[in-house]
């Protein structure tokens, strides 16, 4: 790649980071947090890729950029109070640099209304002419319109002695079409601020040269004898001849960034004033300028201050120096101390800086492709050593044998690895949680409801392919909690509540998952509308006995939608179900809770990794499958006076007093059809989703171990019962069992055996 | 022997730019992301012939960190250029005040910055 093309592409990288900083740091200003720290990242986010844009040309960009950032430092420079009402505009105006951002990566366009809006409601807020500053800062830049040098030197000469009026005439006149030499005089007397900012004399004399040629002469009249000498004073002065065809502006060029640390004069030699007159040479003879630039860079490298001191005055053969301010550790030559205001603002920085450096952590950036590659490659590798270990078993290799104490090893190791490289491409679940505070804002914006987001729990990290694919299902479910739970201002006020709805988003580990949890505090399920719906749409029958948990699950079904109008918010062409199918996808489940008045609850749990699983190995009917162990409770064998019959196929088991349904997965998967005697098989007692609990009956347990996930719909297709499958040890492939939905399926059975349930209680 | 060019900015486009620009033209560049950066990396480095530093940084600006150069009695005469998106006077007289050589107003061509970096380097 072009290695600009490739800083491009690092550059909407950064800029993706600088969005996050800049929408974080606004939102703790919203919350009130506006100290300098704050405001000053919120600031440099928008500087920065303004920057970056502006190295690579992005015009729209920049100029957004260019207003947010003059609001922004304003608010910096306390000209501008950041109050709600500002944030609020500023963040508004994040959205739109970041659809500029994307645009200008993806070549498309922002929209020009939209952005316009909010560049006038910025300025409005500086309270500034539109575009002014860009105009200017642009002028500064040309280079050739730089008039003042002219205006001030040539007026003298040209407008009083020889009548020359307009000063454009005379810029005419100095520049026709073939250059013309000319001899220009310039005087310098730097000053000791000119060296301590380490500028050179040398350095300046070398430039000059660049432009022609030149004879140099200096007054060191004002030098005093080495004792008396301050080595950071400045104490000479300079003449130099130059001969150019150069402009005077070009001169002048030279000296930009000694401007105002030294003195300095550039006249044409025509209409010069002789040295003699205004008395600032000493008579000394011209030098070789390169000779004395070697000089200047020779001091520069070389020897303490005190040798050189006897070099310049070794007499006129050598010729003086400047004044040599770098030099100034040699104990003989009284150094004058630095200003004060440099300890005082560093010593202020200090205990930010040691803040900061703790908070910063070091980090590559490594291609996504390469951890697969590796992710993969562990996959094999924690196969392989279970094949080996189970060949090494079969072999009769005694378990304290050498070679099997070394396989112990290995698969710890091999554990370790394995949990090391999932860490790599564990993330925390901040880059999808960042999203949500625009899509509230625009969601709030467009329904004219008021909305507060909460989240917590962004630092919870799970496998980067789950965050990847969390963020249409939470999307979706917040623009539902705002569309359809939250109430518009005034009906929470009548019905008592603040008229700021709020949706809180949260993730938390739980048990080998994470949970993420989408709440409102809205008007809850209108159950008797979603059932009349259900009813309407044919979903279930009219006299259907249902609990309200099963009504609220209702919206799950597909070909259900409450909206009774598709509104472009949530209604776009998809429900619940689908949300529901893809956290199935990712073996994940969803939940919902709601109570009337008082809001909903969603609640995602899924896996952390999509890559492997710790399970138990069970038998069942000469296959073999793996139940995932942390929906495993315990593990018993039934006694035939703890099981009951509740209908003809169903059963029950007591587990301490408590009756849990008994589930033959065998039977359930079709490998059998007469039921295992639950008294000469293994019951393992799992819990589902939202706490349910089911016994589930194998023949057999194998033991415990950790499998590599292997897709079956990818493979095969969707199988009810089972979520993926994996390849055992013995290079067979096994099926992993989905517990939930196992469970789910005997529950729907469930309303049916309740009574029956009753009577056995 | 290349001349050294040790540059501070929290950017990483601009530090790939600069790294882009500089390497081009034979300078060998040693960066650093922040003003406390800088000055630790000063610390250890050979000696720079320029530093080019950004203003606005996180932990230090340009600005304290000038002056830290500035306080240095190894780096007190070393050339810094200071980098500014803007031809602001007010940042720029501040960055020469705490002891700037000169500037570069970005966006800067490669010829631009060589030529700032050329004129100052010793």
């Amino acid at each position: 790649m072009d290695p600009l093309e490739a800083i491009k592409v690092t550059f909407f990288q950064e800029c993706e980071e600088q969005l996050s900083e800049l929408e974080s740091g606004l939102l703790a200003m919203e919350q009130g947090e506006t100290d300098s720290e704050t405001v000053n990242a919120v600031f440099r986010a928008v500087h920065s890729i303004k920057g970056g844009a502006g190295a690579f040309s992005l015009e729209p960009l920049v100029r957004f950029a260019h207003v947010f950032e003059t609001t922004l430092d304003d608010v910096r420079g306390g000209k501008l109070a950041p109050d709600n009402n500002v944030v609020k505009v500023m963040l508004r105006a994040a959205d739109v640099l970041a659809d500029h951002v994307r645009a200008a990566r993806d070549g498309g366009v922002v929209e020009e209304a939209r952005s316009q809006a909010l560049a006038a409601a910025l300025e409005a807020l500086n309270g500034e002419a539109p575009l002014a500053p860009v105009v200017s800062a642009e002028l500064d830049d040309m280079p050739g319109l730089e008039f003042t040098p002219l205006t001030v030197s040539e007026d003298d000469g040209f407008g009083d002695d020889f009548g020359f009026t307009p000063l454009a005439a005379g810029i005419i006149s100095l520049e026709p079409e073939g250059p013309a030499l000319r001899t220009w005089t310039v005087l310098l007397r730097p000053k000791n601020a000119l060296y301590a900012k380490a500028n050179e004399t040398g350095l300046l004399l070398r430039e000059l040269k660049r432009l022609g040629d030149l004879q140099v002469s200096i007054d060191r009249s004002e030098l005093p004898g080495l004792a008396e000498m301050d080595a950071e004073h400045a104490y000479l002065t300079w003449t130099i001849l130059l001969t150019t065809d150069r402009s005077q502006s070009d001169i002048q060029d030279v000296f930009e960034f000694v401007d105002g640390d030294c003195d300095l004069s550039i006249t044409a030699e025509d209409f010069a004033v002789s040295p003699a007159e205004i008395g600032v040479l000493g008579g000394d003879e011209p030098f070789d300028v390169m000779a004395l630039i070697q000089q200047a860079q020779a001091e520069v490298q070389a020897a303490p201050a005190p040798v050189i001191m006897a070099q310049a005055f070794a007499g006129p053969a050598s010729p003086p120096a400047p004044a040599p301010a770098p030099l100034a550790a040699a104990p003989a030559v009284s150094v004058s101390s630095p200003p004060p205001s440099p300890v005082a603002a560093a010593a202020a920085v200090a205990p930010d800086a040691a803040h900061g450096a703790a908070a910063q952590q070091a980090t590559i950036r490594v291609d996504l492709d390469r951890v697969d590659r590796l992710i993969d490659l562990v996959g094999e590798l924690v196969i392989n050593q279970a094949m080996l270990a189970q060949r090494v078993t079969e072999s009769g290799v005694p378990r304290s044998s050498n070679i099997a104490m070394g396989l112990d090893d290995l698969e710890h190791l091999t554990r370790e690895i394995q949990d090391s490289v999932m860490a790599i491409r564990a993330q925390p679940v901040k880059s999808v949680f960042q999203r949500m505070p625009r899509l509230v804002r625009e969601v709030a914006a467009m329904t004219g409801k008021q909305v507060r987001l909460v989240t917590e729990g962004e630092g919870t990290e799970v496998d980067k392919t789950v965050i990847e694919r969390l963020t249409d299902p939470i999307t979706h479910m917040i623009r539902n909690a705002i569309d359809h739970g939250l109430e518009r201002p005034e009906v929470r006020v009548a019905a008592g509540k603040g008229p700021e709805g709020t949706v809180r988003l949260s993730a938390v580990h739980r048990s080998g998952r994470i949970v993420i949890e989408v709440s409102d505090d809205g008007k809850g399920i209108d159950r008797p509308r979603v059932r009349q719906i259900a009813i309407d749409k044919g979903l279930i029958e009219v006299d259907s006995n249902l609990s309200d948990e099963d009504v609220d699950n209702l919206i799950f079904m597909p070909g259900f939608s409450t909206a009774s109008s598709v509104s472009d918010i949530s209604g776009r062409g998809v429900g619940m179900d689908v949300v529901k199918r893809s956290i199935q996808g990712l073996g994940g489940r969803i939940a919902i809770t709601s109570r009337p008045g008082q809001g909903s609850t969603f609640t995602l749990s899924l896996p952390l990794t999509l890559a492997v699983l710790d399970g138990m190995v069970v038998s069942v009917c000469d296959h073999t499958l793996v139940a995932p162990l942390t929906a495993i409770i315990e593990s018993l064998q039934p006694k035939a006076q703890d099981v009951r019959a509740i209908g003809p196929d169903a059963y029950v088991i007591a587990i301490r007093d408590t009756y849990t349904p008994l589930i033959d997965v065998g039977a359930m998967l079709g490998y059998r059809t007469t039921p295992l005697d639950p008294t000469k098989g293994v019951a393992l007692l799992v819990e589902g989703e939202g706490g349910a609990r089911a016994a589930l009956m194998v023949d057999a347990i194998q033991g415990q171990r950790q499998v590599v996930i292997k897709s079956l719909e990818a493979n095969y297709r969707q199988v009810e019962g089972i979520a993926a499958a994996t390849i055992l040890g013995d290079g067979r492939v096994a099926l992993i069992l989905d517990v939930d939905n196992v469970v789910a399926a005997r529950r729907r059975e469930k309303a049916r055996s309740d009574a029956k349930l009753a009577t056995v209680g | 022997m290349s001349k050294i060019v040790l540059t501070v900015d929290d950017s990483r486009t601009m530090r790939d730019m600069l790294m882009l620009a500089l390497g081009d033209a034979g300078f060998t560049v040693v960066q650093a992301v922040d003003g406390v950066h800088g000055l630790e990396v000063l610390e250890s480095m050979a000696m720079p012939d320029v530093i080019i530093t950004d203003i606005n940084m996180p932990r230090m600006d340009g600005f304290g960190f000038i002056e830290g150069v500035r306080k240095s009695e190894r780096h007190r005469a070393t050339p810094i250029l200071v980098l500014t998106t803007e031809s602001d006077s007010v940042k720029k007289e501040r960055a020469r005040s705490a002891g700037a050589t000169g500037w570069i107003v970005k966006p800067f061509n490669p010829d631009k910055l060589i030529d700032a970096v050329r004129r100052v380097a010793a």
